[in-house]
């Protein structure tokens, strides 16, 4: 019995491994095609750098819904959060003059708060997080309008200074068609992706409560029989979750400047769409934070492929969806070949094992 | 009374969130109930409702059977129903005289796009294994795109007298047709439920799949059926909403219906992970969400606070409703019982009889 137990979160744990490898081959193959069919836009390196300047937010969202989902829970409410935190850090810029720290904490605050509502009702009270995370988003919704209808552009002057301020990197670019020079910029909110990247997925990896979080989301009976605090554990997951919606949407107003009340609506769906292409289960249990970027990042280089081959908006949206019907079913076909294979490979010594002990009885 | 306690016991929670709906409507106004005749018609608060909710109920009979079976939801029903019901307007707009002929083959052409469409979601759930939500949502993305494509053009209109009296009033019938639409739907369902063991297998797909396939009931060919109904749901509720709307506007027709319908699903108390479930449930938690809206409207809410306010109320329904809530509710109910029993009881000096029964009916209860 002891051999099964190892076994068992040895294949979900490669589970995640190898959808993350399906997506991340799916994504160099896209972006080799990219490279191929439009060589003088997809080769510059200001191309995949605006990949994450622009789409930074999502990149975020789609980091902490990740955590959710593995944990075996959904949060639709994260792209209406991120929206009223952008309303909310621009009302309070504009109209007391606010500070950059106050609006990045007036952000957290947001966040935070939603994460642990939602949090504390599926966790404890045990209601399902559909529902839940549906009312975040209507609440979001709600005091968004509430709070302010109009677009609002931030004129404060530290901030508009951290909204114009860029990374340069003087070694790499191109130079445009009359010989100058541009080298790459990088926004500050791409470098807050990947450093929150780094710190999730270790956690995810290394800590005791990333691996606790699998264990749940795998199964939460066998995990609270090992004695882990299922409750708190699903608890921290939302509120995590809450956190990276809070923080998205300081970026995505670091990133654009104004509050407006269509920011980040429908991010949910995207952010779900980009979680499942980086081989992320909605069932729990299953998957690897490195595959949210790549999820993200295939979407959009789909997106702009569309784009740059100037087709009717119509097929873009066809287009993708035909794109993610492809993904699913392969990685459907691929996890049950795989199934199949490891079926066969744990059944012989099974059978070896009671093939020994048959002639002996 | 025991048997009816059994069998109503999990449409409590609809129907007190409807009696707490009704309450906060008579004290903002008496006459909440009051119907009239106008152009022969009903006209009042209740049949506005009904009409209202036509195409939730409808949609949300489809998602309970998607949700009990498959153990996930369709969030594509609102671009299925585009889709169909672009064809329907198509297949209408092109006939040179439109007859109620042209109607029916129109409708049931219709229907047989929102099969395949349910045909296709229900190959990617049943034979691919993928969550249902995840396989919906490519649907989801190109739907509506699929049925601007389809119109050609923005939004056609359709302007004749048989989908005007669909969407109205047929005159010498004081109902209006979607309200009749909506009802005979419902019978064909409960027909559909009392003649055959469909949810009988459902039921038994959705609790256990594998337990499911050893008794002999193919999961696969279940969950796939029930996508087909979905399907036939979605059509019959696109053609419902076009006829209502006069024109089929690709981009707004029943935008953001699934979450209505899923939530009605879950206030029908229905759990979403599958299994058991009520139909009637889902009705009635359909025609709670119209009357809730309604309800805010009534109110003379903000417009910019009507979603807090959905909100607030749908969090407190949950509160209430939740396991954990309802199990201390009980502990405590039978505390009091036992106590004040005891109590009562102490004087015949019979204890442990008197606390048997207690704990008894307390554990009935539950």
């Amino acid at each position: 019995m002891a051999s099964v137990n190892v076994i068992k979160p040895k294949a979900r744990l490669s589970n995640s491994n190898i959808l993350f490898l399906i997506a991340a081959v799916i994504f160099v193959l896209m972006y080799l095609f990219a490279i191929i069919s439009f060589p003088n836009s997809f080769l510059q390196f200001q191309t995949f750098f605006d990949l994450f300047n622009l789409n930074a937010p999502l990149i975020i969202m789609t980091l902490g819904l990740c955590i959710v989902m593995i944990g075996g829970g959904i949060d639709i409410s994260i792209g209406a959060v991120c929206g009223l935190v952008t309303m909310a850090c621009a009302v309070y810029l504009e109209h007391r003059m606010g500070s950059i720290a106050g609006a990045l904490l007036v952000a957290l605050l947001i966040g935070v708060a939603f994460g642990i509502l939602q949090g504390y009702l599926i966790a404890y009270l045990k209601i399902q997080p559909f529902i839940i995370t549906l009312s975040g988003l209507f609440l979001a919704q709600g005091l968004l309008t509430t709070l302010h209808k109009d677009p609002i552009n931030v004129t404060n002057a530290a901030f508009v200074r951290l909204r114009d301020f860029n990374i340069v990197i003087d070694w790499l670019g191109t130079r445009n068609r009359l010989g100058v020079f541009i080298p790459c910029l990088i926004k500050p909110g791409a470098l807050v992706a990947v450093v929150l990247l780094v710190i999730l997925a270790s956690l995810m990896k290394w800590s005791r409560f990333g691996r606790n979080v699998y264990a749940v989301g795998g199964n939460s009976n066998s995990a609270m029989m090992l004695g882990i605090n299922v409750k708190k554990t699903v608890f921290i997951t939302y509120v995590i979750s809450g956190l990276t919606a809070g923080l998205a949407g300081f970026v995505f107003i670091m990133t654009t400047g104004a509050g407006n009340v269509g920011n980040a609506s429908g991010a949910e769906m995207k952010a779900i769409a980009s979680a499942i292409i980086g081989g992320t289960l909605l069932n729990g249990g299953v998957g690897n934070l490195l595959g949210a970027p790549i999820g993200t990042l295939t979407l959009l280089v789909i997106n702009e492929l569309i784009r740059a081959a100037g087709v009717q908006s119509n097929w873009q949206a066809m287009v993708s969806g035909l794109l993610l019907y492809f993904f699913i079913v392969l990685q459907s076909v691929i996890m049950s070949l795989r199934d199949r294979k490891s079926f066969s490979l744990v059944l012989p010594s099974w059978l070896h094992l009671s093939g020994k002990e048959d002639p002996g009885n | 009374m025991r048997t009816l306690k059994k069998n109503f016991s999990h449409l409590f929670l609809p129907l007190s969130v409807m009696a707490l709906l009704i309450i906060i409507n008579l004290i903002k106004g008496a006459d909440y109930f009051r119907i009239t005749m106008v152009n022969g018609a009903f006209y009042g608060n209740i049949p506005n409702i009904l009409f209202g909710a036509s195409e939730l109920v409808i949609l949300s009979i489809g998602m309970t059977l998607v949700t009990a079976a498959s153990r996930g939801q369709d969030i594509s029903i609102g671009e299925s129903a585009t889709i169909t019901s672009a064809v329907f307007v198509q297949y209408v707009l092109q006939a040179n005289e439109v007859t109620l002929l042209t109607i029916v083959v129109g409708f049931f052409l219709s229907c047989v796009v929102g099969l395949a469409l349910g045909a296709f979601n229900g190959t990617l759930v049943s034979i691919f294994k993928v969550q249902p939500m995840v396989a919906s949502l490519i649907l989801f993305t190109g739907g509506r795109s699929i049925a601007f494509m389809i119109d050609g053009k923005v939004s056609p209109i359709l302007a004749n007298d048989i989908s005007n009296k669909i969407g109205t009033v047929i005159p010498g019938i004081p109902v209006q047709t979607p309200i009749i639409l909506t009802v005979v739907f419902i019978a064909l369902v409960a027909v559909l439920c009392k003649t055959t063991n469909l949810k009988l297998y459902v039921e038994t797909v959705g609790i256990n799949p594998n337990a499911a396939r050893l008794n002999g009931i193919n999961p696969k060919k279940i969950i796939f059926l029930t996508f087909l109904i979905m399907g036939i749901c979605t059509a019959v509720a696109g053609f419902i909403a076009v006829n209502k709307a006069g024109r089929h506007d690709s981009v707004n027709l029943l935008k953001l219906i699934m979450m209505d319908a899923i939530l009605a699903v879950a206030i029908g108390g229905n759990a979403l992970i599958g299994g058991k479930f009520s139909i009637t449930g889902s009705i009635i938690g359909a025609y709670t969400i119209e009357m809730l809206n309604r309800t805010l409207l009534r109110l003379e809410i903000d417009p910019a606070m009507i979603k807090v306010f959905k909100a607030v109320f749908i969090i407190i329904l949950m509160v209430v409703a939740s396991p954990v809530v309802r199990a201390f509710f009980t502990k405590a109910l039978a505390r009091v019982q036992s106590w004040s029993l005891l109590s009562s009881r102490r004087i015949q000096s019979s204890p442990d009889g008197t606390i048997l029964s207690t704990t008894n009916s307390a554990e009935k209860e539950e």
